[in-house]
């Protein structure tokens, strides 16, 4: 699956698909393979502060569970209710439909450290 | 699969119980109707036979020790003796209460007393409690005898636990579960505790560390002491984890090495059964730094008489119902008392002796990725056997050939893990048997692969679909979709 | 030894093979001082036959088995049917462990879904777990799932709590940092909720209470706000009595000993753990699933793993890992026998026999019931004199009773609490009774 060159991507295998200061959030392709079929999200609630690295949400397969880190401190506005009853999205299309959360970001630098999606495949298959 | 809910209910058969022998007074006139069932029971309703054939059926599907070969890594499935089971259901223990006055429970206080001095001498600690009833329950008792050590002291501030990215499970939950919080620190490429990673991880926030010893890997940290040391100078606890204590009993202990709380699994290493999951007994031994907040009661000997001591004010509490799995505790005693020094060295020398031939031999067909001499058990990784097959495929195609898999997919430090734990009650000829089988199936994975991803072909069921299972769980029976 | 099929012969080819001319050279990795510093027990190695004569000599000296047994208190003298042991002791069962690899598993798979569908029979609840260690690990598990849903760092427990069982949740409580409010009972013995603290993470509740006496349920659900209701029981009441799922409990805990487990002295015993479907996620401890397997056929394999300490390690709902499969086990065989016209029978058995010993007790003069509430199988009696005499008596003659300064944390200044089971028989019951009237 190609990684959307207009997403930035970290390390801990989330996309963020950056629009002003909203932030589109999701586990990337490469992650979604690795925990298999993902049965169960769990959502925080909008409103919800974080600071970069907090855990804001979990994807869970049969036998894993995968933390959805903040790439950046801010509020939660916005989350994807759909996963509840079909998180199986997030296999069937993780950079679109899978998204997870809508996070507000209050400093813009907190991604310097992200990845392009060039740097990001190379970093996932040397995994 | 039948459940004893799918069999065709029978009319009341009774039998099990007399009548009443007093006059009746009537459960109406006993109990007020607010208190009453309104909803009958959905009970079956069944003659013996039919529950008889039932549940020899269900074990009929089952995999045990006495069936096979059971080298599942950690879990020590080691033989279990039938002397006993045989001494744990004499009257005067089984059927004996827990609230029976010390006077009249002299023998079951007898043994619980000298089965505390054996497992205070097997671990060369100061003290030993029988209470916790598993290893993850003996786990949560050691946190919380730190907890209890560092509020008595002053140092609430040490709130963190440092353990090895190679630890069981249980150790982060049980920690956490006490109210610390958790740091991994490193294993380096020894699978060994990487003393400088250590050093940078203690201060004066620091509780404790749990070690498991020989590792999950099966290797002894040879630097156990400078672990020890280290974590004893910066104030903190070393917490053994005893899963792995068939390596070395016998031989050496972990008293020597620094330990402060160490847990035993007596259904692992005292040859009391694993009973389908439990239950099992995982009591502690502790150093004399320790002994003032072990759990209430502590069993002791006063004028030639048993007694349950319960004034210790310094004491974490009670952390189960009495005085821990006795039943339990009589199969270890009577393991014990059976094997004697002797014996038990016996034990983690043959167990050590098996673990290093077969990965001596296992080593030249699958990686081994930490080569070295183990201890009781070894990990073996299922990586590069042939293309798209995976540790589970292997696991499961060992089914067909009759022996129960290895633990797999842990530690989770080593890819596509299996930990293989022979033990000493396996045979020379077993082992060899199941090298085959493992050599047979590396072949087998590359000339027909399909064979092991349809695996098992030959076990009551097939690959079960565990993703329906966690989205739509069915947890109990459906009896509103019950057939007529 | 017996235990070790290899022979020296098999131990020299073996090393040979390995490539090391000894064991010891096996554990050359533990450093010599570690080795310099062991001491053996200097206890002899024994044959079997010694040692079934050693244990049995012990066994025999627990005399109290001898006596007509009228101790409760969550462990009771109840019958266990032949069968259970019969079945409990086939070794695929007893010699296997937790249920990693299903497809082996079936049996074991099949007897926790069969468990856990009894236990939501009987407590009138959606979901239920495989087993926890015992009644009062349960109960305080209970508490700790509470706190992981309500965060008020506060729980209310009564003062009429099993005292085995409120020392197990100080401690746990005390290592968890929730504060408990102690709440007392009225004069008929139930729990007096009038002046409960606002911000409450459960309320626990125990039915019949450790004074015998049956709570009423109704409406204290409503009473409590966002609060959670934990209602702790005698599994064999519910063959009589409502399930506390009727009355809106959020979860149920039990001691399973009463079915179908030796006493023991304690141990092993059975927690029994029952809540709603809602909170499935945040419930500790193993629990089994129906499924299907590839060609469609059904099976059983364990469910809803992500929130065990193998997967979550720190961050599971508890540390739970082995628990008391094999007394759950012996608890769904007991089930399966007794059935639903069963289970009614000795629960009648047990009140009816309770309700005559303590109406021929009451007779004698001075001796009255403590409580007016309903009681199921145990009750309190207030003694005229002292209770320790009148125990000690009791004793002589052939009873096994608890002794009165064990009741004193309930606040039972002199008192004896008897329990009785389908076990005891007229003949016996007429005997205490006639010797309480003799020792005025």
């Amino acid at each position: 699956m190609a990684y959307p060159t207009e997403y930035r991507y970290t390390k801990d295998h989330e996309w963020i698909h950056l629009q002003g200061n909203r932030a589109r959030i999701g586990i990337t392709d490469h992650a979604q393979a690795k925990l298999g079929d993902i049965v169960f999200v769990e959502l925080p609630a909008v409103g919800t502060s974080v600071q970069k690295g907090d855990n804001v949400a979990t994807v869970e397969s049969v036998k894993a569970v995968g933390d959805v880190f903040a790439p950046a401190a801010g509020t939660v506005v916005g989350i994807n209710g759909e996963l509840e009853s079909a998180p199986e999205t997030i296999n069937s299309a993780p950079h679109e439909g899978g998204w997870i959360l809508e996070l507000e970001i209050s400093d813009p630098a907190d991604l310097e450290d992200s990845l392009d999606a060039v740097g990001y495949e190379s970093f996932a298959d040397g995994e | 699969m039948s459940t004893i809910f799918d069999y065709r209910c029978s009319e009341k058969v009774g039998g099990l119980f007399p009548e009443l022998d007093v006059p009746a007074r009537g459960v109406e006139h006993l109990i007020d109707s607010q208190h009453l069932r309104t909803q009958p029971l959905r009970l079956p309703e069944l003659s013996e036979p039919q529950v008889a054939r039932h549940y020899t059926g269900l074990s009929k599907l089952n995999f045990g020790v006495d069936d096979g070969f059971y080298p599942l890594g950690s879990c020590t499935m080691k033989y279990n003796p039938k002397l006993n089971e045989a001494m744990a259901s004499l009257s005067g223990f089984a059927n004996l209460h827990p609230r029976s006055d010390v006077t009249r429970s002299q023998g079951a206080l007898q043994l619980l007393f000298e089965l505390t001095e054996f497992l205070r001498g097997i671990a060369g600690m100061a003290d030993v409690s029988l209470q916790p009833v598993a290893g993850a329950h003996g786990e949560l008792t050691g946190m919380f005898l730190f907890k209890k050590y560092f509020e008595s002291r002053g140092e609430p501030n040490r709130k963190r636990i440092l353990l090895s990215d190679t630890a069981h499970g249980t150790n982060p939950a049980s920690a956490a579960l006490a109210g610390f919080s958790v740091t991994e620190v490193a294993s380096d490429e020894f699978g060994m505790i990487d003393l400088k990673a250590l050093d940078e991880a203690l201060d004066e926030t620091v509780a404790g560390v749990m070690l498991t010893v020989p590792n999950t890997l099966g290797i002894f940290e040879t630097n156990i002491l400078e672990v020890t040391d280290k974590v004893h100078v910066a104030g903190g606890l070393c917490y053994f984890d005893g899963a792995n204590l068939n390596s070395y009993m016998g031989k050496t202990r972990p008293g020597d090495m620094g330990a402060d709380v160490f847990h035993y699994n007596l259904h692992k290493t005292m040859s009391t059964p694993h009973g389908g999951g439990g239950p099992g007994s995982g009591p502690i031994a502790v150093s004399g730094t320790l002994i003032d907040y072990l759990p209430l009661p502590r069993v002791c000997q006063k004028n030639g008489q048993y007694e349950l001591d319960w004034d210790l004010p310094n004491s974490i509490g009670s952390i189960h119902s009495f005085y821990g799995n006795f039943l339990v505790a009589v199969k270890a005693f009577a393991y014990i008392l059976q094997l004697g020094d002797e014996g038990l060295r016996a034990v983690s020398e043959n167990a050590v002796l098996n673990a290093n031939y077969l990965q001596e031999r296992l080593k030249k067909t699958y990686l081994l990725p930490y080569d070295g001499l183990c201890k009781h058990e070894f990990v073996l990784s299922g990586q590069g056997i042939a293309d798209g097959i995976t540790t589970l495929d292997i696991a499961k195609r060992l089914i067909d050939y009759g022996v129960h898999p290895p633990t797999i997919y842990f530690p989770l430090t080593v890819r596509e893990a299996l930990m293989i734990e022979p033990t000493e009650t396996e045979s020379k000829e077993t082992l060899d048997r199941f090298a085959e089988i493992l050599e047979a199936v590396a072949v087998e994975a590359r000339e027909d692969p399909q064979l092991l991803h349809d695996a098992p072909l030959n076990a009551p069921v097939r690959r079960l679909d565990q993703t329906q299972a966690a989205k739509n769980p069915v947890l109990t029976y459906p009896f509103d979709e019950k057939p007529a | 030894m017996r235990y070790i099929p290899n022979t020296s012969a098999d131990r020299r080819e073996m090393l040979a093979s390995i490539g090391v001319s000894s064991i010891e050279e096996l554990f050359a990795d533990i450093p010599d001082l570690v080795k310099s510093r062991f001491q053996p027990l200097n206890l002899p190695a024994r044959s079997e036959m010694e040692v079934a004569s050693i244990v049995s000599e012990m066994a025999d000296c627990s005399k109290s088995t001898d006596a007509v047994c009228l101790l409760g208190g969550g462990i009771y003298d109840h019958y266990v049917p032949s069968i259970v042991g019969h079945l409990l002791s086939r070794s695929e069962f007893f010699t296997a462990y937790t249920p990693y690899q299903p497809e082996i598993s079936q049996g074991t798979l099949t007897a926790m879904f069969e468990f856990q569908t009894f236990v939501c029979e009987l407590t009138g609840m959606e979901i239920a777990n495989a087993s926890m260690y015992d009644g009062a690990t349960a109960l305080a598990e209970a508490v700790l799932m509470a706190e992981r849903i309500r965060k008020k760092g506060a729980v209310a427990v009564p003062r009429s709590l099993f005292s085995h069982v409120r020392r197990v949740l100080d401690t746990y409580c005390w290592a968890t940092e929730i504060e408990i409010h102690e709440i007392g009972y009225l004069p008929d013995g139930t729990v007096d909720l009038k002046s409960l603290p606002q911000e409450l993470s459960a309320l626990v509740i125990q039915t019949p209470n450790a004074l015998g006496v049956i709570e009423p349920l109704a409406g204290v659900k409503d009473t409590i706000g966002d609060a959670l209701l934990i209602v702790s029981c005698h599994p064999l009441s519910l063959g009589l009595l409502q399930p506390p799922g009727v009355f809106d409990a959020d979860i149920v805990v039990a001691e399973g000993q009463p079915l179908g487990l030796a006493m023991g002295y304690g141990g092993p015993l059975l927690g029994l753990f029952a809540t709603r479907k809602e909170y499935l996620r945040q419930m500790p401890g193993r629990v089994a699933g129906r499924t299907v397997d590839v060609e469609g056929k059904t099976g059983y394999a364990m469910a809803a793993q992500t929130r065990e300490q193998h997967i979550r390690r720190q961050r599971a709902t508890s540390n739970i890992c082995t628990n008391a499969a094999l007394c759950a086990l012996a608890s769904t065989i007991y089930l399966a026998s007794a059935g639903s016209a069963g289970l009614r029978q000795v629960a009648e058995l047990n009140l009816e026999k309770a309700h005559y010993l303590a109406d021929g007790i009451t007779a004698i003069d001075g001796y009255e019931l403590t409580f007016s509430g309903a009681f199921f199988n145990e009750f309190v009696v207030n003694v005229p004199g002292d209770a320790m005499a009148i125990h000690d008596r009791l004793v002589q003659a052939g009873f096994a009773v608890e002794a009165p300064d064990t009741l004193r944390s309930l606040g039972l200044e002199n008192a004896l609490r008897f329990a009785v089971t389908e076990k005891r028989t007229k003949d016996e019951l007429d005997r205490l009774i006639e010797v309480l009237g003799e020792s005025r």
